[in-house]
């Protein structure tokens, strides 16, 4: 009698009732979601191993030609001529030497920017200024590389007589100017999600506003402010137009701004608007100097990413 | 009731206050302060006991449109701190404060203490060094950090930063600290070590400090007042509060029969 009872509660037990029945048709939408969304990701992921697969494969047939050795150290970048040198310093000392001038410019006006948007300016001035800030971001880089050659330069050259028409300061004091809103609204948001009762316990210890803005808020936000940095700095290394226009088209080893020299988007511009015959050296020649460029940016975003990680937000 | 022989450190005459959004915070709050002694701010949630405690410092100019009316007058100066002409960067070198959440600093344990010092100015090592130590042993703090004090504040436990808070109020030599609900984020046996600290630090300073917890009003206050909607209700010291109210609100809020 008892187990008949226990038999017939078991049955009762694994029959599932039809509206706790699973969902065939809703488990299958799921899952198609769940893909959709996933492809959406993995696009950007694809893209990014498709362009470092083809960088490598045609640099390989770059370095079958050219030995690394010559590659890191001769001085002279020609792939083009006929008296072919394949050295690329000269690109790599421009694009650095463009970059530290834009840096110099947009790390200290940028930070100093974010500080006065984040810690003094009232609710109303930072209304109106970020977005034209941030409006600035829009203009297109071809304007600012004119605005360098045109406007900048002459008016360097006032200053600086000797200044060649194109040279690497007045490009990367645009390029500068151009990364400022990068660098002020990256850090001004990391500046503004530092908690309220921070700066309160700064203030309450009868420290004044710049003295708060100072030594507590800018440490508290510090990774934040770095990743602007690191975010300013793949910028400028991967600016073209700008160095194109304004630093010229000659690969000179140099890190004197006051000269002229092409950076490795410069020649990368400049050979893909000649017509060079597919598989030439000249061209595998601008996958090596894309290849250098995008080391050259991993290896700054991976040292930001462990700058970031040493003084993360700890609140 | 109130002995003689204690002196007046603070009080309030007649204190309104006005938030931005025009809400009035306080109702003509008229209140003493007692030189080394702990008084203790009770009342629900949204009395203005904290916006009261935060008008001794003037944290609420930190937003603008807040506005006071009335005076907080300190002695022995004899001066009204929320008069127009008075700095309140100087209100907040007499007067330190101690927030409901530890707000460590992004700093080392040695340069949290040091802060107030070095805002003030102070560059002296030597100085700075003696004045750190004192203020960690001042918090109870001294022998567990002693040997780490480079270490970052944020690797310490939650008593311990609520501890290296009140080292840092201390380390300028305040008349009065405030504290905010100093207990409300630690752990009991923490909450023990900070009422333990309050009542050593009556000897060197004046309390004010808001609770939410009615024994721990009872355990460290010498005075208590209780708040409802912007107003003192009653006002007197603990004991007397604790047993034998004057005002039934005062005694169903205590009795926990409201609040």
């Amino acid at each position: 009698m008892n187990t008949a009872i226990n038999m017939q509660n078991q049955s009762i037990a694994l029959s599932i009732s039809p509206s706790l029945a699973k969902n065939v048709r809703r488990n299958i939408k799921e899952r198609l979601i769940e893909f959709i969304l996933m492809l959406a990701a993995l696009s950007a992921v694809f893209t990014t191993f498709a362009i470092v697969a083809i960088l490598l494969y045609e640099s390989l047939g770059f370095f079958k030609v050219v030995s690394l050795v010559e590659f890191f150290t001769a001085t002279e970048w020609t792939p083009l001529f006929e008296d072919a040198h394949y050295g690329i310093m000269p690109l790599v000392s421009g694009t650095l030497t463009t970059s530290a001038v834009a840096l110099a410019v947009a790390v200290p006006v940028g930070t100093i920017g974010a500080i006065y948007l984040s810690e003094f300016a009232s609710h109303k001035v930072r209304e109106i200024v970020k977005p034209m800030l941030e409006l600035l971001v829009g203009v297109p880089t071809i304007a600012f590389g004119y605005f360098a050659l045109l406007f900048v330069t002459p008016l360097l050259q006032k200053i600086f007589p000797e200044l060649p028409g194109f040279n690497m300061l007045g490009a990367g004091i645009v390029m500068g100017v151009m990364i400022v809103p990068y660098i002020a609204s990256v850090a001004e948001d990391a500046m503004r999600a530092v908690p309220m009762s921070m700066r309160e316990g700064s203030y309450a210890m009868g420290a004044t506003r710049f003295q708060t803005a100072l030594r507590v808020v800018t440490p508290a936000a510090v990774s934040g402010i770095v990743a602007a940095y690191i975010l300013a700095i793949s910028r400028a290394v991967g600016e073209t137009m700008v160095v194109a226009v304004a630093a010229g088209q000659q690969p000179t080893l140099t890190f004197n701004p006051m000269e002229g020299a092409a950076t490795i988007t410069a020649y990368i511009v400049q050979v893909a608007m000649g017509d060079l015959p597919h598989g030439s050296i000249g061209y595998q020649s601008i996958f090596a100097a894309g290849l250098v460029l995008f080391v050259l940016t991993l290896v700054f975003n991976i040292i930001g990413h462990v700058v970031r990680k040493k003084y993360r937000e700890q609140y | 009731m109130i002995n003689a022989t204690t002196a007046l450190k603070a009080e309030s005459r007649e204190l309104n206050f006005f938030y931005s959004n025009g809400n009035q915070a306080l109702k003509s709050v008229s209140m003493p302060l007692y030189e080394n002694k702990i008084t203790a701010l009770i009342g629900p949630s949204g009395c203005g006991k904290s916006t009261f405690l935060r008008c001794f410092n003037r944290m609420h100019d930190l937003y603008p449109g807040n506005k006071y009316e009335g005076q907080i007058v300190m002695h022995p100066d004899n001066t009204n701190i929320l008069e127009a002409g008075v700095d309140p960067i100087e209100v907040r070198m007499r007067i330190s404060m101690v927030f409901q959440k530890p707000n460590p600093f992004p700093k080392s344990i040695f340069e949290n203490v040091a802060y107030g010092l070095r805002v003030r100015g102070e560059k002296n090592q030597r100085t700075l060094a003696d004045k750190v130590e004192e203020a960690l042993k001042g918090a109870a703090l001294w022998n567990e950090v002693k040997d780490r004090q480079q270490d970052l504040a944020f690797n310490l436990s939650g008593g311990q930063q609520q501890r290296l808070c009140i080292a840092r109020a201390l380390a300028t030599d305040p008349e009065i600290m405030l504290f905010d609900e100093p207990t409300s984020a630690l752990d009991p046996i923490a909450t023990a070590n900070i009422e333990e600290l309050m009542s050593e630090l009556k000897n060197k300073l004046t309390i004010l400090v808001v609770t939410h917890n009615m024994q721990q009003a009872a355990r460290v206050s010498d005075y208590t007042a209780y708040m409802y909607l912007g107003e003192l209700m009653e006002y007197g010291d603990t004991d007397t509060i604790f047993t034998r109210p004057t005002r039934k609100e005062t005694e169903d809020y205590i009795t926990g029969k409201f609040g």
